[in-house]
C-alpha cells in the first residue's frame, strides 16, 4: 500500500490533485462527500478506480473531469491549476485536455457517427475535422459504420462511438465512469480491448471507475476509495489481457462454498 | 467555435425536428400572413375607392339646397340658374373655373311598348365636362339645344336596357315619349357604374327644357331654379378657397347672416374620400392590433417550445457543455434555432398573404391586391425580433445550465 508512481514514471504528473475536499450543501446540513484527496497520475497510466456506492468515485471523477470545482484543494491538469478557473475557461480545458466516456454513451440522438466524433473539434475550432473524426473511427474499428445513427448500432458499438469521440481531440487524460456498466460481458471485454489498445498503442492516460473487479484486473493501478478518502493504491502485478483470459464463470466463483446440494451443481451443468 | 458552425448546429437541431418546427412555426405565420394581407388588402381597397372618387372629379364642388341648422331660420331660398352664372363669374368666385347646372326631376318615359319611371336630369352643356363623363354613342347635350329648349335625350345604359332590352341597342333617332312629350334620342351615355349607387339609370334632357315643357322653375329673382350647382375648381389645393367664395356669396344672396343658418350645402368628394380614408386608416390599426396579437401569440408559443426543447434537451445540453461548448456557443445556438423558426414563420407568411393576394385579385375585378415592400420589411424584421425575444430567455436558461446537473439529468 504505497505511492505506485515507481522510478519508470519521471516528469510530471498529468494529473495532480492535493487535499482535495467536496461539501455538499443540503440545505441545514453539509455532507462532505470527498475528504482530502491527493493523488497524482502519470503520462501512460492505466487506472482504475474502485469503492463501494457513494463512496465519492463520481463525484471526483466529475473534479477530475473540470466539470465540477472541488470546494478545497488544489489541481493541476498537465501542469495548470484549474481549480480556480471560470466556466468558460473550465470549458476550454475539458475541450483540448479531456475525454470523457459516460456509462450511458451520451450520443447525440439522430446523429451520425462522423458528426458525433467532430463535435468536440468544433468546439475547439479545429480544422479538417472530418479526417480527425474518421480517422478517430477507425481506431475503435468502426471506419465502416461512418454515416451509422446510434439507433442503428449495438450497444457495444456505441460505447466505441463515444470512445472515438473521446480520443478525437488527443486529450491529455480520457476518464471513464463505469464504461462498461451498461454493456454485456462480450461488448464489455470489445470495449476494455479497445481500451487497452489504445493505452499501450498511444500511450492514452486513461482513468477508469468500475465496480467489477475482473475489469479491474485488467488495469496498472487500483485505487481504493472509502466514505470519500482514499484506502489503497495498488499496482497490478501483471494486468490482464482483455479478450484472452476466460472470465471464471459463476460457479468457479462460488468454489466450495456450498454445504449441500438438493440437486444439480455439477461443473458441466453450469458451463 | 465560429458562428457559421453555430448556424449549422441549430439549423440540424430544427432539421431533426421537422414536424414540431414547422407546426411552431404556425403562430408567425398566421400573424405574418394576417399582418401583410391585411395591409395589403387596404392599400388595394384604398387605392381602389381614390380611383372611384377620382372619375367623379376631386376638383368639383356640388352645391345644393339644404333646410337651415338653425331654429332661427326655415326658409329655403332656391339655387337659380343666375346665381349658377355669377359664380362663373371670375370677379365673384376667382378660384371657380366654370360652373354646370342640373335641375332633377322624376318621369315616366315610353319607347314602343315598354314604360319606365327614371330620374329626368336638366343639364347644362358643360355638365358632361365638368362631371368627366362622355357619351357612349352620338353627342351630349349642346349650348344651342339648351338655347332651343330643344327636344332631345341622351339615355343612361340602364335605360337603354329596360326600354331596348340591351345595353347594345343602338337608339340613336328614336323618338321615346317623356312624360307624354316627344323627344329625339340623340346620345347614349357611357356607363358610370358607381359602386355605391347606380347613375346609370338616368336620361338626360337641355336643363331648359326639363325648367320650362316638363316643369315649371321660374324664380322670383326672374332665372329657373336649378337643384345641384356644380363648380369645377382651378385644381383641388383651391377647394376650401373656393368653397369659402361660393360662401359667402350664396350667403349674401340669400340674406344669411349666420353661418348655421346656410339654406345650402357644399360637399366635394375629397369631403367623402377623407372620410373612406379616415375609416379606412381606422380598419388598419385595429387589424393591426389583432395581427401584432396574433405575433405575440405566435411569439409565446416559440417561447413554449423552446423552454419545452431545452428541457428535453438539457443531457444534450450537458453533453455539449462537457466536449467544451462555452455559455456564449449555447446561447447563439437556441437563439438561432429559435429566431430561425420565427423567421421561417415570417417567410411562409409573406407567401401566404402573397398567395391570398393573388387569389383575392384573381376573384375580385376591382381590387389590385400587390404585396408592398415595406410591409414585408417590416415582417421579415419583426419576427425576427420575435425570435429573438422570445427566445432569449429559453437560450439563456440552457446556457446557464450546469453541466454536472445537466448531464445527471433524467
Ligand atoms: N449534487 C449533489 N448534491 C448532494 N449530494 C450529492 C451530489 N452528488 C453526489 N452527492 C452525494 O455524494 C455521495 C457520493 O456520490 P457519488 O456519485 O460520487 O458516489 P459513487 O461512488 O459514484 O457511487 P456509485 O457507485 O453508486 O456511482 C453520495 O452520497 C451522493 O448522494
Ligand atoms: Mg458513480
Amino acid at each position: 500500500m504505497s505511492q505506485a508512481n515507481g522510478k519508470q514514471q519521471a516528469g510530471k504528473p498529468v494529473i495532480d490533485i492535493r487535499k482535495i475536499t467536496k461539501v455538499y450543501q443540503m440545505g441545514e446540513m453539509k455532507l462532505t462527500v470527498l475528504r482530502g484527496i491527493s493523488l497524482q497520475i502519470y503520462k501512460g497510466e492505466f487506472l482504475s478506480i474502485m469503492g463501494p456506492s457513494g463512496s465519492g468515485k463520481s463525484t471526483l471523477m466529475n473534479i477530475l473531469g473540470a466539470l465540477d470545482q472541488p470546494t478545497s484543494g488544489e489541481y493541476y491538469l498537465d501542469g495548470v491549476d484549474v481549480s480556480k478557473m471560470s466556466d468558460n475557461e473550465l470549458a476550454r480545458i475539458r475541450n483540448k485536455k479531456i475525454g470523457f466516456v459516460f456509462q450511458n454513451f451520451n450520443l447525440l440522438k439522430r446523429t451520425e457517427a462522423l458528426r458525433q466524433v467532430e463535435l468536440p473539434l468544433l468546439y475547439g475550432g479545429v480544422r479538417n475535422r472530418t479526417a480527425r473524426a474518421r480517422q478517430a473511427l477507425e481506431a475503435v474499428g468502426l471506419g465502416h459504420r461512418l454515416d451509422h445513427l446510434p439507433s442503428e448500432l449495438s450497444g457495444g458499438q456505441q460505447q466505441r462511438v463515444a470512445i472515438a469521440r473521446a480520443i478525437v481531440t488527443q486529450p491529455a487524460v480520457i476518464l471513464a465512469d463505469e464504461p462498461t456498466g451498461n454493456l454485456d460481458s462480450r461488448s464489455g471485454t470489445e470495449v476494455m480491448q479497445i481500451f487497452q489498445r489504445l493505452n499501450r498503442e498511444k500511450n492514452i492516460t486513461t482513468v477508469f471507475v468500475t465496480h467489477d473487479p475482473w475489469i479491474a484486473r485488467h488495469t496498472n493501478r487500483v485505487i481504493m476509495l472509502r466514505d470519500g478518502k482514499i484506502v489503497a493504491d495498488q499496482r497490478v502485478k501483471q494486468p490482464l489481457n482483455a479478450g484472452e483470459a476466460e472470465r471464471p464463470s459463476e460457479a468457479e466463483e462460488l468454489q466450495g462454498i456450498f454445504e449441500a446440494t438438493y440437486f444439480g451443481g455439477s461443473k458441466e451443468e453450469y458451463n | 467555435m465560429g458562428f457559421a458552425e453555430i448556424f449549422r448546429v441549430a439549423l440540424e437541431s430544427l432539421l431533426i425536428n421537422r414536424l414540431r418546427s414547422i407546426l411552431t412555426t404556425l403562430g408567425i405565420v398566421i400573424g405574418v400572413g394576417a399582418v401583410i394581407g391585411l395591409v395589403s388588402l387596404g392599400r388595394a381597397v384604398e387605392a381602389f375607392i381614390a380611383n372611384e372618387f377620382a372619375a367623379l372629379g376631386a376638383n368639383v364642388l356640388e352645391i345644393r339646397s339644404a333646410a337651415p341648422r338653425s331654429p332661427t331660420r326655415d326658409r329655403v331660398e332656391p339655387l337659380t340658374t343666375l346665381e349658377a352664372a355669377r359664380l362663373a363669374n371670375p370677379t365673384i368666385a376667382p378660384s371657380v373655373v366654370q360652373t354646370a347646372t342640373s335641375y332633377t326631376l322624376f318621369g315616366q318615359v315610353v319607347a314602343e311598348s315598354e314604360r319606365t319611371t327614371t330620374t329626368l336630369n336638366g343639364v347644362s352643356a358643360n355638365y358632361a365636362a365638368v362631371r368627366n363623363w362622355q357619351p357612349l354613342l352620338g353627342e351630349f347635350i349642346s349650348e344651342e339645344h339648351v338655347r332651343e329648349t330643344a327636344r332631345v335625350a341622351v339615355l343612361g345604359l340602364d335605360v337603354v336596357e329596360t326600354l331596348f332590352g340591351s345595353r347594345d341597342y343602338n337608339p340613336l333617332g328614336v323618338t321615346v315619349r317623356i312624360n307624354e312629350r316627344s323627344f329625339t334620342v340623340i346620345g347614349v351615355m357611357s356607363q358610370r357604374g358607381g359602386t355605391f349607387i347606380s347613375e346609370d339609370n338616368v336620361i338626360f334632357v337641355p336643363i331648359s327644357t326639363a325648367q320650362t315643357r316638363l316643369s315649371s322653375a321660374r324664380t322670383r329673382d326672374g332665372g329657373y331654379r336649378v337643384s345641384t350647382i356644380y363648380a369645377q375648381v382651378a385644381d383641388e389645393t383651391l377647394i376650401q378657397t373656393a368653397t369659402q367664395e361660393i360662401s359667402a356669396f350664396l350667403s349674401e344672396a340669400h340674406g344669411v347672416v349666420f353661418e348655421n343658418e346656410q339654406d345650402f350645402r357644399i360637399t366635394s368628394s375629397s369631403d367623402l374620400l377623407g372620410i373612406v380614408n379616415q375609416v379606412s386608416s381606422v380598419l388598419t390599426i385595429f387589424l393591426t392590433m389583432i395581427a401584432s396579437i396574433s405575433l405575440l401569440v405566435g411569439g409565446i408559443g416559440i417561447m413554449n417550445i423552446m423552454l419545452v426543447s431545452v428541457t428535453e434537451r438539457t443531457r444534450e445540453i450537458g453533453l455539449r457543455k462537457a466536449l467544451g461548448a462555452q455559455r456564449g456557443d449555447i446561447l447563439t445556438q437556441f437563439l438561432i434555432e429559435s429566431t430561425l423558426l420565427s423567421l421561417l414563420g415570417g417567410v411562409f407568411g409573406i407567401l401566404l398573404a402573397w398567395i391570398a393576394g393573388l387569389i383575392g385579385t384573381a376573384l375580385i375585378a376591382e381590387l389590385t391586391i400587390t404585396l408592398s415592400l415595406d410591409a414585408v420589411i417590416l415582417a421579415t424584421t419583426v419576427s425576427t425580433l420575435v425570435g429573438v425575444f422570445f427566445g432569449y430567455y429559453p437560450a439563456s436558461r440552457a446556457a446557464n445550465m450546469r453541466p454536472i446537473d445537466a448531464l445527471r439529468f433524467e
